[in-house]
């Protein structure tokens, strides 16, 4: 799956890093805190999350994070845009809230991380 | 080859600029992405702290041959038991700082599972100072 087909399935608005819609994503996590995210994400992976802070775009990029979608119409502040436009994370904002979001790209066939061959340390630490 | 850099506690406008600019310089010298990657999520995990649970304090890596060993030091509460500290889902981050998306009590974890070798010393009162080591892949690809 491309970052273009989880716009168009989560009827989401893409606000930075459009020339990256071409990129493949083979994974999805929904976090709502930082060290989750940075525990259970990887490259090729996007993150879900009602946490609009700029601290998510830092951890995005710790870990070499495809993109980022905020969930349930939340709305990034000028400085998260600013700063995924510098550091190179496409975000994007849908109206569907997390759950709803998740079920989406799950039932489109974008499994979570724990399906993913290559995910950090398997799968027997998982939440 | 040293980089070090200061960190601010409480400042969440900075927080996290450390290690961005670490990982970034790494990658700059040809540094693998997994390494990077790894070195990313160490000096990022132990910045937050800094910037959480202590006043101020520096993070920064030393980059050798065949390893890249982080640092960070603190001036600030120290940790009265590491042992407890190092349990996933143990924080004492307050109300506030659990709304910005911290406090799962899963940053040293990480920093533990990220490094091949994790040392924390703290004195209570005083100061936390960590270091971790993480060994770049042999040439063979192992
Ligand atoms: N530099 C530090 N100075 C003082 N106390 C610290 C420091 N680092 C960690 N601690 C203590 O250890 C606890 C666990 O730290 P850890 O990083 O694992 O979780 P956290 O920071 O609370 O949450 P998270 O990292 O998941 O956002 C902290 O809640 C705090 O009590
Ligand atoms: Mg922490």
């Amino acid at each position: 799956m491309q970052l273009k087909d989880i716009a168009r399935i989560l009827e989401a608005e893409v606000l930075t890093c459009e020339d990256k819609l071409n990129c493949t994503v083979e994974a999805a996590c929904g976090c709502d805190l930082i060290s989750d995210m940075l525990a259970f994400t990887k490259e090729k992976m996007i993150v879900l999350t009602g946490l609009v802070s700029p601290q998510i775009i830092r951890a995005a990029e710790m870990v070499d994070l495809s993109g980022v979608v905020f969930v349930r119409g939340k709305r990034p502040t000028p400085d998260i845009i600013e700063l995924s436009e510098e550091l190179g994370i496409p975000i994007m904002c849908t109206h569907y809230p997390l759950y709803e979001s998740a079920g989406l790209l799950f039932a489109a066939g974008l499994p979570g991380w724990r399906h993913w061959p290559r995910a950090v340390g398997g799968s027997e630490d998982a939440p | 080859m040293r980089l070090e850099f200061p960190v601010a506690g409480r400042d969440f406008q900075a927080a996290g600029g450390a290690a961005q600019k670490i990982k970034r310089t790494l990658r700059q010298i040809g540094i693998d992405a997994e390494t990077a990657r790894r070195v990313g999520i160490v000096a990022y995990e132990a910045e937050m702290n800094i910037v959480i649970h202590a006043f101020s304090g520096k993070v920064g890596v030393d980059i050798l041959p065949e390893r890249i060993n982080v640092f960070a030091y603190d001036q600030g509460p120290g940790i009265a038991d590491i042992d407890l500290a190092m349990q996933v889902g143990y924080s004492t981050a307050p109300e506030d700082i659990k709304e910005m998306g911290f406090g799962a009590g899963l940053g040293l974890p990480n920093m533990k599972r990220y490094s091949d070798n994790l040392v924390i010393e703290s004195e209570v009162g005083c100061g936390t100072s960590i270091r971790a080591v993480i060994n770049l892949p042999t040439k063979e690809g192992s």
